[in-house]
């Protein structure tokens, strides 16, 4: 029972993987969701080329998101940035509840159509998590463990980096999962703008009424999506194994 | 040797601490003990600078504890707590190396270090050097704590509550292998605990403290015999002063020559224990024998009383 999961998990990866490379072998099975004499399968562009550059616009996004985030949960975090935490807080805050369609509204006058202004609502939408995250795993360190860093000596950067940190890894592996599986869906209306990504397989099935067009570009996210959060916490239960906080 | 000198700590108008005078002897052990509120861990704390000092100051073999940095200073003096503070993600070998690696000792030194610590403290190494703390028992998790804040050979080592945690079979067993471990490696140990029993058991000489004044520095049966304050006397306890007494001396230190017939006891056991072992008895007198075996004379109920008695 314990390999049924694997084994799903397993499948669902090949699905994904067959599908991007050889998506005609599926066409018998989308052909009866087009009308017409329509084509069955996305034909305006390579699949695997468009799933890999939205793969690749959601990771640097994240890794954006992750870097300031993390930094300014740190920050807010130390004696001398604790004033910060307020302004940061809703800094993180707008950038969730600005709706990223609006985002990219704003930026493409000002840095033109493609991936950029993309990245930018990508990047604004996935700092709240991993900040809210990070932030929470700092502040509920247990208080004997820092206090005993302090005593034998850590100097502050050693207690951050050999202690802080890696207590918090956890919780801020976690808030990047959830950031990553977010921006997999959200990334969908940068082709709107012109970025390269799934989002132009469901654009293209909607403009042309191809119900096909529209299932593939929404399986080939959910099941990407998926496999993020699945791999995502594999990595995390990897790496955090010992981590116990008693 | 640590000087404390009319050290202080204020937090707004609120005094904490007050014009503290303490002078801690070399290889000795000096316990702390009040009640809660009564400013004994925030003493502590000012000796290594976990908080700074609001007057006074500290100097540890003479050399002013403000002239180096604070986390330089800390590495020098052990610091163990109450609940241990071991790092969950690292093992016990990592977690007793902490300061030794701060200190950019030698790998095979840190090794033989942390080997030597783990014997010492009864942990197989070959166990327990990997196990991770949350494998360990509260007894076990307790004693690498102490063990980490011996790693760097401090010349003093500070402890606040450390046994609290403990239950008291555990506790009392602590308290015994801190003593060994005391008379082995010299360290000078200043200890804070709420337990007057702990403070009599352990200190050499034991700080009373109250509302963030040292109401006296003495050895425990000069408390006993001259408090210097009313609330000394009320929390060294005065129903049970005597027995205090009895428990501070042991039978080898009185036996008188001669073998007599009836129980037997330990040189090393406290006269309370032995007049606790007579009583129960009904009898007389109790032979005293040495730890390994050989006869060392006796005490009688004649002589535990004289020694019960006020001086």
């Amino acid at each position: 029972m314990k390999h049924g999961p694997l084994l799903l998990r397993g499948l669902a990866l090949l699905l994904l993987v067959s599908f991007v490379i050889a998506p005609q072998r599926f066409a018998p099975l989308f052909a009866p969701l087009t009308q017409y004499g329509a084509p069955p399968i996305y034909d305006q562009g390579n699949l695997l080329t468009l799933t890999l550059a939205h793969l690749g616009t959601v990771c640097l996004a994240a890794a954006a998101s992750t870097l300031i985030a993390v930094a300014l949960a740190i920050l807010v975090t130390r004696q001398s940035g604790r004033a910060f935490l307020p302004l940061s807080r809703t800094l993180v805050n707008i950038g969730q509840t600005f709706p990223p369609v609006a985002v990219l509204a704003i930026t493409v006058p000002l840095v033109g159509f493609g991936e950029i202004p993309t990245l930018i609502a990508l990047f604004a939408y996935g700092l709240l998590p991993i900040f809210e995250n990070t932030l929470v795993g700092l502040q509920t360190l247990p208080p004997a463990v820092t206090e005993a860093a302090d005593g034998m000596g850590l100097s502050a950067r050693e207690r951050l980096f050999s202690v802080e940190l890696p207590l918090a890894m956890p919780l801020i592996l976690e808030g990047i999962r959830l950031s990553l599986v977010i921006n997999v869906g959200t990334a969908t209306i940068g082709s709107t703008v012109a970025a390269k990504g799934l989002g132009e397989v469901i654009i293209a099935g909607l403009l042309s009424n191809n119900t096909a067009f529209i299932l593939q570009g929404g399986l080939v996210t959910a099941l990407m999506a998926v496999l993020l959060y699945e791999g995502m916490l594999a990595v995390e239960r990897r790496l955090c194994r010992s981590v116990r906080t008693d | 040797m640590i000087t404390i000198e009319h050290l202080a700590k204020q937090y707004g108008t609120k005094a904490v601490v007050e014009d503290v005078n303490l002078t801690i002897e070399r290889n000795s052990i000096a316990v702390i003990v009040g009640t809660s509120g009564s400013g004994k861990s925030t003493l502590l704390r000012m000796i290594n600078r976990l908080i700074e000092p609001s007057a006074g100051r500290v100097l540890i073999e003479g050399a002013d504890t403000r002239e180096e940095p604070a986390h330089l200073l800390r590495r020098r003096i052990g610091y163990a707590i109450q609940g241990h503070g071991l790092f969950p993600h690292r093992t016990v070998e990592e977690n007793i190396a902490t300061v030794p690696r701060l200190l950019k000792w030698p790998a095979a030194r840190i090794a033989a270090r942390v080997r030597e610590l783990l014997e010492v403290f009864q942990l197989e190494p070959a166990t327990y050097a990997h196990a991770f703390p949350h494998q360990l028992s509260g007894g076990q998790q307790q004693r690498v704590g102490v063990a980490r804040a011996l790693a760097a050979e401090p010349a003093v080592l500070l402890m606040d509550e450390p046994f609290g945690a403990l239950d008291p079979i555990i506790r009392a067993k602590a308290q015994e292998d801190l003593l060994a471990i005391q008379r082995r490696y010299g360290t000078t140990i200043v200890l804070v605990t709420h337990d007057m029993d702990e403070a009599f058991r352990l200190g050499d000489r034991v700080a009373v403290m109250s509302n963030g004044r040292v109401l006296q520095f003495d050895t425990p049966a000069a408390l006993l015999a001259h408090p210097a304050d009313p609330l000394v006397t009320r929390m060294t306890g005065q129903t049970d002063r005597a027995l205090r007494l009895l428990s501070l001396t042991t039978a080898g230190e009185i036996a008188a020559p001669g073998a007599v017939p009836g129980p037997t006891v330990s040189a090393a056991a406290s006269l309370r224990d032995v007049l606790s072992e007579l009583l129960w008895r009904g009898a007389e007198a109790a032979s005293v024998t040495r730890e390994d075996g050989t006869p060392c004379g006796h005490v009688s109920v004649a002589a535990l009383l004289r020694h019960g008695r006020s001086p």
